[in-house]
């Protein structure tokens, strides 16, 4: 269990050099390269998170808005008094809580409402948060001031991307892991072996949260000006929803293969038709269910096992072809 | 008093809204996450049909109600069913919908967003006093709420006194005994799913009256929808009128003894009430 295969070692290394080779894009590009990757950073690093709670369990968690908003407010509320790496972590903390209460409220029961609990929770979180401030006599935006350049801010996503996947990673090698195989299954399977299911879930969802959350305060000193609805937007929610599912969320890295693309096609579209984004959202989850309903990792693997069967290959071949 | 008797117009037009999607999600088995939009898109229609045509609300639902019954019936049998089709069980089904029905939230609101644009809108119809106990309302609302209670008092008629709505409350209760005494279970589906659509576009042209909106709006409704629907217990349509009362009568209490803005917290505190204490609903028996 704690030994090293052969294949994780590999996959370490290719890892390694691709941060490697990402972390030397800001010395090449400043401008227009470093902000779509830093973009593509920020999905990965959303989309990991998000897969490490919904891809086991199979919940369509829409909190992500939520999450990262916090984790950008916690940084604007906080940036003229403590320093910056504190704010970090208590964004992290901040939506851990969150997402402990709502794991609490909706995950004992069925998944239905935790969908329906999440899909409107950006919303609920910005009206108490613009309420707040509102009764508190402050101004409904807040500046947030730092040295840091868009290299910088590329620079930590990065850093936090790493971190979720090597979460990811020893998370499948714990015993939590192996739990959450079971209930992916089968969670009738798990709840009779003696696996606290709910609770299980909470965890998850807690640890899925407090990434998210720290993605958000990372990013805040990049829009210099906070304010509740443009820092609770809804449609990052789905984006996340989209890219995961559109990779796949069979494996840790399927999320990467659609934030990719779609972090590229959704710039494009934005910048050139800026009102038919949502027309792009809906085509692209309505693909999803009827084109790809495994991700294009699925489709993949299917391919693959279809080739394979087809075409009785010499041992040899099949042994290359084995996955990694 | 002014606070109970608002809330409970305001609760009539949701109750016509929640029926739509406890028929969608409780008959038809589809978590319909678009109806926000369907509610969303017969306002604009009703707009529009008053703005340049004069038509009053009121005979619009006559144009209204069968367009959303068509649109329905045909985005259940063209693009669900095939969902249901391949569904291995509930689960599989559950995902499927509700990414297949966010596809459709999106695609709507952004047609009605190129259509339309933006921007807030609201017309004028009916806004002239009207008493209740010494207090004045606004006679669209309480025409809104007369005309709300009409449609739900036929449809509750067409579920309890005919045979056709019968089978449509035997398949809510279980899909797989109904088959078993000659029902078509298929067909009863859609049926609902259609009909459902149709009460949640009468349920938005009522609401345009009164209300301002814009085409970003439907999702607010859909939550608002979901909770009634599970408030009440799905599949219920009384507990669907009860609850979507309650959830007026709370949200405006909140409005005007709090803050407007907060209407949403309001919704939410009732859910977490629903899922601590009762989650089967009111009148929801407990699923053994």
């Amino acid at each position: 269990m704690t030994q090293l295969s052969a294949g994780e070692i590999r996959i370490a290394l290719i890892g390694a050099a691709a941060v490697a080779a990402a972390a030397m894009l800001p010395v090449f590009d400043q401008g227009f390269y470093l902000t779509l990757s830093l973009n593509i950073v920020l999905f990965a690093a959303l989309c990991t998170a998000w897969t490490l709670f919904s891809g086991p369990t199979h919940y369509i968690s829409l909190a992500t808005a939520a999450f990262f908003g916090l984790g950008t407010y916690s940084v604007a509320l906080g940036i003229d008094v403590l320093p910056f790496p504190v704010l970090v972590a208590a964004g992290g903390a901040v939506a851990a809580l969150l997402a402990g209460l709502v794991g609490a409220a909706t995950l004992r029961i069925s998944g239905v409402y935790f969908v329906i609990f999440t899909l409107g929770l950006a919303e609920l979180i910005r009206q108490i948060v613009s309420w707040t401030q509102v009764k508190l006599g402050a101004s409904m935006g807040l500046y947030v001031f730092t040295d840091f350049s868009e290299a910088h801010i590329y620079w930590m996503m990065l850093a936090l991307t790493v971190a979720v996947f090597a979460t990811g990673w020893l998370i499948t090698r714990s015993r939590l892991g192996f739990a959450l195989q079971i209930i992916g299954n089968d969670e009738q399977v798990a709840r009779h072996c003696g696996i606290d299911t709910a609770r299980l879930k909470i965890v998850l969802f807690m640890i899925s949260g407090a990434f998210i959350g720290m993605a958000g305060a990372i990013l805040a000193p990049r829009y210099s000006y906070v304010e509740p609805p443009a820092a609770f937007s809804p449609t990052v929610s789905f984006l996340v929803v989209i890219m995961a599912l559109l990779g796949g969320t069979r494996r840790l890295w399927g999320p990467l293969v659609g934030v990719v693309p779609f972090t590229i096609v959704m710039e494009f579209v934005s910048a050139r038709f800026p009102n038919d984004t949502p027309i792009v959202i809906g085509l692209a989850f309505l693909a999803i269910v009827f084109v790809l309903p495994d991700g294009v990792l699925g489709r993949l693997e299917q391919l693959r096992a279809r080739l394979r069967r087809s075409r009785p290959a010499s041992p040899a071949a099949v042994a290359a072809k084995e996955p990694a | 008093m002014e606070i109970l008797v608002t809330g409970i117009l305001l609760g009539g037009t949701y109750a016509l809204i929640a029926l739509g999607l406890t028929l969608q999600y409780g008959v038809a088995r589809i978590m319909n996450l678009a109806n926000g939009e369907t509610l969303v898109a017969a306002g604009f229609i009703a707009f529009w049909l008053f703005t340049s045509y004069q038509v009053s609300p009121l005979w619009g639902l006559l144009v209204i109600a069968p367009v959303a019954f068509a649109v329905n019936w045909a985005i259940y049998v063209w693009l669900l069913r095939p969902l249901v089709d391949r569904a291995k069980n509930q689960g599989m089904l559950e995902v499927d919908s509700i990414l297949a029905t966010f596809g459709l939230l999106f695609l709507f609101q952004g047609l009605m967003l190129r259509s339309f644009g933006g921007a807030y809108v609201s017309y004028t119809f009916l806004a002239e006093r009207f008493t209740i106990f010494g207090s004045p309302y606004g006679l669209n609302r309480v025409v809104a709420f007369l005309a709300a209670a009409l449609i739900g008092a036929s449809l509750w008629s067409f579920l309890y006194l005919t045979r056709r709505g019968t089978a449509v409350r035997a398949v809510a209760v279980n899909p797989h005994s109904s088959n078993l005494v000659g029902i078509d279970v298929a067909g009863t589906a859609a049926l609902a799913f259609a009909l459902g659509g149709a009460l949640t576009a009468c349920g938005g042209t009522l609401l345009s009256t009164f209300y301002t909106f814009n085409a970003s709006m439907g999702v607010l409704f859909t939550i608002k929808a979901l909770i009634i629907v599970i408030m009440g217990g799905v599949g219920d349509v009384r507990g669907a009128v009860l609850a979507a009362l309650i959830l007026g009568v709370a949200e405006t209490s909140v409005a005007s003894l709090v803050d407007p803005g907060l209407t949403l917290s309001a919704t939410y505190a009732l859910f977490i009430l629903v899922l601590l204490f009762r989650p089967q609903g009111i009148f929801g028996r407990q699923q053994t």
